[in-house]
């Protein structure tokens, strides 16, 4: 099924941009100028619906201004006009009424069919403007991990992962499959396509595809604690070839990123450099959705499963080991003594903690008898 | 667990943030100057007549007038945390770190954001419907006086424990609206949160409650004859305003109750283990905050409706679509809060519902700007400073409106959410709607208030201070967002978006100098009010029963009861020749003051700041004595009484000769 | 429009009341009070939508199936209901003026709430016991808070209540302690009605499911 396309007619997109731009020249409007198919078509959005309110909005504050100087009490020619009782008038209330609804009509139509068609979840079915996609052409997948303070991306079908830099093949679509280790992010590349939130526990997606080789900028755009500011990564789309000799660079990378290098890497972390990995556990990202990368950590879709089965029985109400997941302070970086080994990603292999422990440090007495 | 620790909590020495020069600096500066006030109102012996005419008093003008206090008081705080921000924003750029560390600057834009919804506008609508609405009622007080005053403490309250997380402690570093797991105990352990929470709680009570009573208020008291489509259309909005406040503010206390038993007793509704889910936080918190928006901005209709009527020297246009849409947006504010996060990751169907039901909003709200316009249209505009903010809200708002119908739909949301733009956004409806109605609201009604007019040229000096500088500092913020800039960063790495931020805090200097202007209007209005009095306590040729009384009212309000016939009823009673009744006054019945609200807050307070530092056995002895003196005030049955006749007499007749003399 | 309402030829109009219009104390109270139940029905309505969208999270843990004892709360459910029984033929007897009575039925409804909030609390600590606290699950949590809300208004409500036996007995039936009780009357009802709500969707459909 294909919906209709809101995108502008080419030669409004192309003459209307650059001058709308012109008294902005020497910035960069990279959301009204983006190389991205996707982000193309949010911005003829915007250019559209902004269009369609300037309709009634320019009127309004013409009249405005209009009737501000014209029935000022200073001016002579208000005096005739001045009726002081008028207060009604069907015709009129009739076009206040129907002249935004008719635009909110227009709008509302072109919201529907747009949201539908660039659903972040819908698959791609162009290119471009110009290009279809190719049926045959399997989309990439890039697993997004929002971690503290810094950004994991695994290509799964590359067998390649790196951090806090994004390289992409242009004009082959993409589905990013995004979750968070411990609190909210959004993934934003605004060349690229919009943004969506990356939440612990949950796997958000977005479809996109890069239209041109561009060195550029991607970012958490959501609040997410102290080292938020740097959470930046390097976003650059290359051309095929360009893009092998990528892959292939991060591929020859020493380092597997297995369990304990993620456990090692989740930990909290500002200005993290660009770092290139082999893929270590083909299962990773699942973990990490399931919020059970840790050994001994239980998976939340089994617990999901033993939920639909009506519970695990009256026994297992003691019984948490592998349960909990947040941890006290897991946000502070400077790491003291006392606090060594309770942050979200303690030395990895062989911590199975002490199960009875476990949740009792969970209350905010204990969790600040810590933090002391 | 220590003896310090079971007396004290969490509170210790290192709870004072010596480590920060900027909180240190501020806090001597408070306590000088806090010094200074304890002195001065010492010196002057006027501890006595505040506590007697003002802290007690449940006579709904003079707690209207202590909210705008609050409000103005909070006002300051809020903008030097926005002076901070921009001043940070402008400096952090090719590596320089700025001069906020995160820890302070993300306490900075947290306070900023809560201060402002919280502690600065709604003390300011509050305020301002506590003042006016029983006077537009033909009402002597509110249904509830002693709650109202009540309220108010408790509003205090909260806003006094925020300022005290200023020195002691820390305020949360999670955003206005505090989203978990952030802000849950894992990974916000400190107090700033709990500082949130109990604020929050404290002055949501207060809210909450004083919404009752001027519902109450509206549907109980109405002067005779003024039937519901009768009523001055602020009254309108404020009653609208009102059923907003009780029907969301539940919401949020419950949802904070939840936050807080997350943080105190370890259950997990919003954590990421143990079944919890924090995505339910966001939808309850926003159910909520979009219902706020509105109770912030309907109000602010009503004030934009009486003032240009009055300086249009005309009829309302369309009372009834007025009322109308007024109801309809009430309505619809509960439909729309998933719009805060389409990027959540909704399906489309549930994105473009939302989206589609915010943009209906915009339908009524254009109605009233098409009514507000078409009342322009063959009047007699008078460009008094209330009336030239109700000209400027028109302009400003529009463009506000505009961009927040953009941001309704959902994939221009997608790369416009927590950009600039929405900051841009958001500030360009609470500054030009809220704030700019404020502005009008208070040049407008003062001399009610006071009996005096505000001065001209300091007014002027604001207005213009506030248009231009408006411009200057969030127009940036637009063009940021198309960059691709977000919320809350603190340090930038493109060196390009530098001169947008410099501009942006050109803008917020240029509107200080607004806020000083207006302070500078105050103190000069007080200092010459004698040639800027009003003995007529009509000044602007009114329209609505407010005008019909003296400048400033009587605590009674009106000698007698007034009989309504229309909508604009002092209008008509003008136009028909209506004469000021000189004889025949009756004693007058009135409730009397009480400190009860004032304790009862306190202790409130007083609970929440032990809460917050872990002191349990102040919290519990705090709520235990709650609870008593709130039982011990229900043993006091003798709670009004009445104003002499002769006291009457001499009032009315002092008025007579006033009007005489300025006649 | 009709708002304009010119005066009709010949019409004098009077624009205020000689006399005082005199509003009896208390005329806004119901009102009010039945607001303040309005909001606190809002506080009760998160919780039961919390409970519905977090109720099924055990966590690995037990279920309804496994930790509710029905029968129990059935009696507990018959000790409230019974409990505004008795409020009512207090508030009958208030309107016949007949003091005694009135005391009378009131300590019963306060004996019945003080069943029902001890059932509550073996309930709860019994679950606590088992390890089954409101800390186990998000389910758990959300079932402790709303019953606990509820418990916790009944224990406010039986408060008030002894408040209004002294006040009656000090000052009699007067209008103020009537329009009291009435009050407390809306008050005990209508956590009557939101115990119903408890009793099914938390524990009957919990068990059922």
């Amino acid at each position: 099924m294909s919906l209709p396309s809101p995108s502008l007619p080419p030669w409004l997109s192309r003459r209307s941009v650059p001058i709308l731009a012109a008294p902005l020249a020497g910035c960069n409007m990279v959301v009204m100028n983006p190389s991205g198919d996707i982000a193309v078509q949010q911005r003829d959005l915007i250019l559209i619906s902004t269009g369609l309110m300037l309709l009634i909005v320019l009127p309004v504050m013409g009249l405005v201004v209009w009737f501000a100087l014209r029935y000022r009490a200073t001016n002579a020619a208000s005096e005739k006009d001045y009726d002081p009782d008028w207060d009604h008038s069907t015709k009129l209330e009739l076009l206040i009424w129907s002249a935004p609804l008719l635009i909110i009509i227009a709008l509302g139509a072109l919201t529907w069919l747009s949201t539908h068609k660039l659903d972040p979840y819908r698959p791609l079915d162009r290119i471009d403007s110009n290009m279809r996609v190719d049926p045959r052409v399997k989309p990439l997948t890039v697993q997004v991990v929002a971690l503290d303070w810094k950004w994991l991306f695994i290509y799964p079908e590359l067998g390649i992962a790196t951090v806090n830099e994004l390289a992409l093949p242009v004009n082959v679509p993409v589905r990013f499959d995004i979750t968070a280790s411990t609190v909210m992010n959004s993934f934003y590349v605004p060349e690229l396509a919009g943004m969506i939130y990356a939440m612990p526990g949950m796997k958000t997606q977005l479809h996109a595809v890069a239209n041109r080789p561009v060195t550029s900028k991607g970012l958490s755009a959501n609040y997410s604690g102290a080292g938020f500011s740097h959470m930046r990564f390097a976003y650059r789309a290359m051309d095929r070839a360009g893009f092998d000799a990528w892959a292939a660079k991060v591929r020859t990378s020493p380092v597997a990123l297995d369990r304990p290098v993620y456990l090692e890497l989740a930990r909290p972390t500002e200005k993290a450099p660009v770092a290139y990995f082999r893929t270590g556990d083909a299962r990773l990202f699942d973990a990490v959705v399931n919020l059970c990368p840790k050994p001994g950590q239980r998976c939340m879709g089994e617990l999901m499963h033993v939920d639909m089965m009506g519970g695990a029985g009256k026994e297992s109400a003691r019984d948490t080991r592998g349960l909990q997941y947040d941890f006290p302070n897991s946000h502070v970086i400077e790491q003291t003594d006392r606090n060594r080994g309770q942050e979200t990603a303690p030395d990895a292999a062989g911590s199975a903690h002490a199960p009875s422990a476990d949740h009792s440090n969970h209350s905010g007495a204990n969790a600040h008898a810590q933090h002391q | 667990m220590t003896t310090a620790q079971m007396i004290f909590g969490r509170l210790t020495w290192d709870a004072f943030p010596w480590h920060e020069p900027i909180v240190v600096a501020t806090f001597v500066a408070v306590l000088l100057g806090g010094a200074a006030l304890v002195g001065a109102l010492t010196y002057f012996r006027l501890w006595g007549y505040l506590w007697k005419e003002w802290f007690t008093s449940v006579d709904h003008k003079k707690i209207g007038i202590m909210y705008m206090v609050l409000g103005l008081v909070m006002f300051l705080r809020g903008f030097a945390d926005a002076i901070m921000m921009r001043i940070q924003q402008a400096w952090a750029f090719n590596g320089s770190e700025g001069y906020l560390n995160a820890h302070h600057y993300d306490q900075v834009f947290t306070a900023h954001g809560v201060i402002m919804i919280f502690f600065v506008a709604m003390p300011f609508i509050t305020g301002l419907m506590n003042y006016i609405v029983p006077l537009q009622i033909g009402a002597r007080d509110v249904s509830f006086p002693f709650l109202n005053n009540f309220s108010f403490w408790m509003t205090t309250g909260g806003a006094i424990l925020v300022m005290c997380s200023l020195f002691l402690g820390e305020f949360a570093q999670t955003g206005w609206l505090a989203y978990p797991p952030l802000s849950g105990i894992d990974y916000s352990p400190a107090t700033g949160v709990d500082y949130y929470i109990w604020a929050l709680q404290v002055a949501g009570v207060g809210t909450t409650l004083s919404g009752i009573n001027l519902i109450a208020t509206i549907v109980k008291m109405r002067a005779p004859g003024m039937s519901l489509m009768k009523m001055p259309v602020f009254t309108w909005t404020s009653l609208c305003a009102n059923v907003l406040i009780v029907a969301s503010f539940p919401i949020l206390t419950a949802t904070l109750v939840l936050l807080s038993l997350d943080r105190y007793a370890g259950t997990n509704f919003f954590t990421n283990d143990f079944g919890g889910n924090p995505m339910m936080y966001v939808n309850l918190i926003w159910i909520w905050g979009h219902p706020e928006v509105y109770i912030l901005i309907l109000p602010l209709f009503g004030v934009f409706s009486e003032v240009v009527s009055t300086f249009s020297s005309k009829r309302l246009f369309g009372y009834t679509s007025m009322v109308y849409a007024t109801c309809t947006i009430m309505v619809l504010s509960y439909l729309v809060w998933l719009h805060h996060f389409f990027t959540m990751g909704s399906g489309a169907s549930v994105n473009s519902f939302f989206g589609i039901t915010t943009m209906i909003i915009s339908i009524p709200t254009g109605a009233k700007l098409f009514n507000w316009l078409f009342t322009m249209y063959r009047g007699r505009i008078r460009y008094e400073l209330p009336m030239m903010w109700a000209v400027a809200f028109m302009l400003t708002f529009t463009v506000g409106g505009m961009t927040g119908v953009l941001l309704a739909v959902p994939p221009a949301d997608f790369v416009l959410h927590n950009s600039l733009f929405l900051i841009a956004h958001f500030h360009n409806v609470i500054i030009g709607g809220v704030l700019f109605g404020l502005f009008a609201a208070i040049n407008y009604w003062w001399p009610k208030a006071f009996g005096f007019r505000l001065n001209q040229f300091w007014g002027h000096v604001s207005f213009w201070c506030w248009n231009i500088g408006f411009w200057l500092a969030f127009g940036p913020l637009y063009v940021l967002g198309l960059m691709g800039v977000t919320r809350r960063m603190r340090v930038f790495d493109d060196p390009s978006l530098q001169i947008w931020f410099v501009i942006a805090a050109i803008g917020a200097a240029i509107i200080a100098c607004g806020i000083g202007a207006m302070l500078v209007q105050f103190a000069v209005s007080i200092w010459k009010r004698n040639e800027l009095r009003d003995v007529t306590g009509d000044p602007w040729d009114g329209r609505t029963l407010e005008w019909a009384t003296s400048s400033p009212p009587p605590e009674y309000n009106f000698a007698f009861t007034p009989v309504v016939y229309d909508a604009d009823s002092w209008a008509d009673m003008k136009k028909n020749g209506y004469q000021r009744p000189l004889t025949g006054y009756a004693p007058i019945h009135m409730p009397s003051s009480t400190g009860t609200g004032v304790i009862l807050a306190g202790l409130a307070t007083l609970c929440g700041f032990s809460l917050i530092w872990y002191i349990w056995w102040l919290a519990a002895l705090g709520f235990a004595g709650l609870v008593a003196v709130a039982i011990g005030h229900t043993f006091n049955y003798k709670r009004d009484f009445y104003i002499r006749q002769e006291d009457v007499t001499r009032t009315e007749e002092a008025r007579t000769r006033a009007l005489a003399a300025g006649a | 429009m009709s708002s304009t309402t010119a005066p009709l030829p010949g019409e004098t109009r009077t624009y205020h009341l000689a006399e005082e219009p005199h509003l009896h104390e208390g005329h806004s109270t119901m009102l009010g009070f039945w607001m303040y139940l309005m909001s606190d029905c809002l506080i009760f309505a998160i919780l039961f939508a919390t409970y519905a969208v977090l109720g099924g999270n055990y966590a690995g843990g037990p279920g309804p199936k496994d930790l509710f004892d029905l029968p129990l709360v059935a009696v507990n459910t018959a000790m409230l209901l019974f409990s505004s029984i008795t409020y009512g033929f207090a508030m009958l007897a208030m309107e016949k003026n007949r003091v005694s009575a009135t005391q009378g039925w009131l300590f019963v409804t306060l004996l019945f709430g003080g069943a029902f909030l001890s059932i509550e609390l073996y309930e709860f600590a019994h679950l606590i016991h088992e390890g089954a606290g409101p800390q186990r699950s998000a389910f758990l949590s959300a079932f402790f808070t709303l019953v606990g809300t509820h418990g916790l208004h009944v224990t406010f409500g039986s408060i008030w209540l002894v408040t209004l036996m002294v006040q009656v007995a000090r000052k009699g039936l007067i209008s103020a302690n009537k329009r009291r009780l009435m009050c407390l009357s809306m008050f005990w009802h209508f956590l009557d009605v939101i115990w119903i709500g408890v009793f099914t969707f938390v524990y009957l459909m919990g068990v059922l499911r």
